[in-house]
């Protein structure tokens, strides 16, 4: 009977979700306390590390171009009510697709007319490798966190059998494919930047940036300004509902789940053509787990997507640096900050809730 | 106990069972109960009625301690209490059967019953305790039930009867019932009027929430009226009247029967023969049934919930195939197991259905009014510009309805979660009757909305008759079924158990018929329609 308590829209998602990440620095600070560093000076050296000089700032919107792509493929599914956790499989098979395009073709094609083939790879690739969970979802009620875990781990199996033994550059040790020419590299940011005469650090930031601010900006119209992301929201929140609209939610499913795959594979282009420049192992290092909580933080919208992406991005990379500066703090630091963020904006992301609709509610008081 | 309490008293001495004083309870910004007094005599029936949202289930919630009263006063036998949980409404001796059953379904009526109250660690000694006492209830009160059958196997009376023994055995004296016949058959119904009188007549006090009128004037002793989450009147039942307790719900005049002119019937729009729908299950719940609905006519099918209306109703809209049998639209499409259609085509043949459950299947509550007003319609060119949905169109169309049909708020941006039910049947109706249906398929159109709501509803029902639609109308309301349908099919068990003009109708011989009970071998004085659930 109960209900939950209403906050005013920009409460809900300005003044919360700022809430939850101070605490959960605040218990981050608290750890850090324990170990016998200073927390403040912490911080301070993390946003040093993660904004302070040029290339640093390249370093976090590379990360944060990875967090974009599995933050919005985790959002799409969650909006037909489905749990996706297998992007990074998907992100992982996305850039075999963009590797063997760009393997058989980087010698005719100069990078902007690979771009496009490459993307196309990414999405099927990567969007089969979730369609297949969304259909035994859909149709055999094979349940889709299962299923996609699962295929993470064949995904993980079939790259190093590839790797391995059929793609790998002859006469090397490393299971690594040859090098792509370089007039397929994707063009890095210090480049584009030199063209206009300014000259910038060089770091792995590249043009993938760019496709994914238009990504989230497509999903966004997708989702909330089309007839198919009506139908896939409509799924998401009521399937009854959805079929009596005739509406079918099995398609649906199936849709959904290709399309939140592509989101995925879209990782591939900024790695291996961006950035890797070969096909190698574990080049998605834990990108597709960290976008479940990139979608968490970012309430499945894509703006929000964008400002936690740059969050993790900056944790990512600002933590690195934590690891330098201080004898007693490792790189494990940024997981477990991030853990807090997690447990703070995810699973106790109402716990402000109360306090806030309180205070509110003194400040400005009930109306009749 | 003071004196002025004494004096306002009717039947002397006694303080009253239950007294509320200047309750006050607000949500936010919505004041649930507003300064609400209530007094209830030991040894009666006091009913409680009032339109939904009207506050009579958080007054309830706050006797029985699930809310906090904001202000406010409760008296039990006259003596000042705080009711902090149910565990102390319950120490009180106040009992409450809830509209939704709280029971076990997998587990005996005993286990039920001792719920809460095992008494020790070991179940033994609580079972004969329990055992014995549920055998001295049922003998005083005539509360007959098994004790060792699976709640599961009971018709929907006999849980409920399973409830109040649970309230019973916890020593309630005071027994709350919120909406108790919702669930029932006019027969079962009438059965738990018995009970409640021999409650009475053994001393327990009953407060019965409701919104049916004719159950107040026949089952209670006195009677309060809320509005707008305020106490309104107070009445001794035998001096009001259905018409006068109506206003004072609703605060203006209302008429309860629906003037309709005489049908004009034209053409056969909807011919169903032998259909049948079989569940996931294998079950068969609608059984080769066959009828005809014409343009310009309203049937009415009767019955119980769960008799098969639901899985006709879907069928006919294309949610449910058939497994046997077929039907015809228009005399043009023949719909049948080999020849299915899905709910855009059925739109598309000029087939509207507004649905048994607006929650789960006419509205996604958490769209604002104007996804919902699409809902269905998505695909419609009216509200697509090329690739993109056109919004303006859809906000522009859902305010303009919402107009049309008295929303309010007028507000197409709000959820459809934050209207009152009475105002999502609108948003429902607007949108399906917008297209002007040549059949309308129309499932429990007032359930769960207001009485000044009802009045709207069954008015655009009728002229949607009279603009020379066919309307198949599934109510469980009698009373709806008998005053809207111009026909009336009753069915059982998934069969059509009877036909006749709403004109020849009665109410008793429905109620027979929705029990499956043939006039000849009705029971003397009691007919349990137990069979039927």
């Amino acid at each position: 009977m109960s209900q939950p308590i209403k906050l005013p829209k920009w409460v809900d998602v300005g003044v919360i979700p700022a809430l939850n990440i101070l605490a959960a620095l605040a218990v981050s600070a608290l750890v850090i306390l324990a170990l016998g560093e200073n927390p403040i000076e912490a911080l301070d050296v993390m946003l040093y590390g993660a904004f302070g000089y040029d290339e640093a700032i390249g370093y976090t919107l590379y990360y944060t171009t990875n967090f974009i792509f599995t933050g919005l493929a985790v959002a799409v599914a969650f909006h037909a009510g489905l749990f996706n956790i297998g992007g990074e499989g998907q992100a992982y098979i996305g850039g075999l697709g963009v590797g063997l395009v760009i393997l058989a073709l980087d010698g005719l094609l100069p990078w902007y007319a690979l771009l496009p083939l490459a993307m196309i790879g990414a999405a099927l690739f990567g969007g089969i490798w979730a369609a297949v969970p969304g259909w035994l979802q859909a149709y055999r009620g094979s349940h889709i966190v299962i299923t996609t875990i699962m295929f993470n781990f064949i995904a993980s199996a079939l790259m190093v059998y590839l790797l391995v033994n059929v793609m790998i550059k002859p006469g090397q040790m490393s299971p690594e494919s040859r090098e792509f020419a370089e007039s397929a590299w994707l063009p890095m940011a210090h480049q584009m930047f030199a063209v206009i005469g300014i000259d910038v650090s060089r770091s792995p930031l590249n043009l993938s940036f760019v496709l994914a601010l238009i990504a989230s900006v497509l999903v966004a119209i997708f989702i909330w300004r089309t007839r198919w992301g009506y139908a896939i929201r409509t799924v998401g929140r009521n399937e009854t509902a959805a079929i009596y609209a005739g509406i079918d939610p099995k398609k649906t499913i199936f849709w959904t789940m290709a399309l939140s795959g592509m989101l995925a594979g879209m990782v591939g282009i900024n790695e291996i053509m961006g950035v890797q420049h070969k096909l190698l192992l574990n080049f998605t290092a834990g990108y597709g787990f960290t976008g479940i909580a990139v979608a968490l933080m970012g309430r499945n919208h894509p703006i929000g997507i964008v400002l936690a992406s740059l969050l993790f991005g900056t944790l990512y990379q600002g933590g690195a640096e934590l690891d330098f500066e201080f004898e007693q703090i490792t790189r494990d630091m940024v997981i477990v900050i991030q853990g807090f963020i997690i447990l703070f904006s995810g699973a106790l992301a109402y716990m402000f809730n109360p306090l806030v609709a309180r205070l509110i509610g003194r400040l400005m008081p009930a109306r009749g | 106990m003071t004196s002025d309490h004494q004096q306002s008293m009717a039947g002397g001495g006694e303080p009253p069972a239950i007294e509320l004083k200047g309750i006050s309870k607000s949500f936010g910004p919505v004041q649930a109960n507003r300064n609400v007094t209530l007094r209830v005599m030991p040894g009666t029936i006091h009913g409680i009625v009032g339109e939904n949202g009207a506050g009579k289930s958080t007054l309830m919630s706050i006797l029985y301690g699930f809310y906090h009263a904001d202000a406010g006063e409760i008296l039990v036998d006259g003596t000042p209490v705080t009711i902090a949980s149910s565990r102390a409404a319950i120490d009180l001796g106040i009992g409450m059967v809830h509209q939704h059953f709280m029971l076990v379904d997998t587990m005996s009526v005993l286990d039920n019953v001792m719920l809460g109250s095992e008494g020790g660690a070991l179940l033994d000694k609580g079972e004969r305790a329990a055992r014995a006492e549920l055998a001295r209830l049922s003998r005083d009160y005539g509360l007959t039930v098994d004790p060792d059958a699976l709640v599961g196997d009971l018709s929907v009376g006999q849980q409920q009867r399973v409830e109040i023994l649970k309230a019973l055995i916890r020593g309630c004296r005071i027994l709350v019932l919120d909406e108790p016949t919702g669930v029932l058959t006019p027969q079962e119904a009438d059965r738990l009027f018995e009970i409640l009188d021999a409650l009475r007549e053994r001393g327990v006090t009953i407060i019965l929430i409701t919104h049916k009128l004719r159950e107040i004037l026949a089952a209670t002793d006195s009677v309060s009226v809320m509005r707008l989450g305020e106490m309104v009147a107070h009445r001794k039942t035998p001096e009001t009247s259905a018409e006068e307790l109506a206003e004072l719900m609703v605060g203006r005049k209302v008429l309860l029967r629906v003037d309709k002119p005489e049908p004009k019937i034209g053409e056969t729009i909807l011919q169903a023969d032998n259909v049948t729908v079989t569940d996931a299950q294998d079950v068969d719940r609608v059984k080769a049934v066959s009828f005809t609905v014409h343009a310009g006519e309203i049937v009415g099918i009767a019955g119980v919930a769960g008799n098969g209306q639901s899985e006709l109703l879907q069928a006919l809209a294309g949610i449910q195939r058939l497994s046997g049998g077929s039907f015809s639209i228009n005399g043009t499409r023949t719909v049948s197991a080999a020849t299915p259609y899905n709910p855009h085509e059925a739109r598309g043949l000029g087939i509207a259905h507004v649905p048994e459950d607006r929650h789960h299947m006419g509205l996604v509550t958490a769209f604002p009014a104007h996804e919902n007003h699409i809902l269905g319609h998505q695909d419609w060119d009216q509200y697509n510009n090329g690739l993109l949905l056109d919004r303006e169109a859809a906000i522009a169309d859902c305010a303009a309805e919402m107009e049309r049909y008295d929303v309010r708020p007028p507000n197409p941006h709000l959820p459809a979660a934050s209207f009152s039910g009475g105002n999502q049947q609108k948003l429902v109706l607007a949108r399906e009757l917008e297209t002007e249906p040549k059949l309308l398929l129309v499932g429990q159109p007032t359930r769960g909305v207001d009485i000044g709501a009802i009045e709207f509803i069954h008015n655009t029902l009728v002229a949607m008759r009279d603009q020379g639609a066919a309307v198949l109308l599934v109510s469980v309301e009698l009373e709806e079924i008998m005053s809207l349908s111009d026909r009336i099919l009753v069915m059982s068990d998934g069969r059509i158990v009877g036909e006749m003009m709403a004109a020849d109708a009665d109410p008793q011989r429905i109620g027979l018929m929705m029990a499956n009970i043939s006039e000849d071998d009705a029971p003397q004085g009691s007919p349990e329609g137990d069979k039927a659930a």
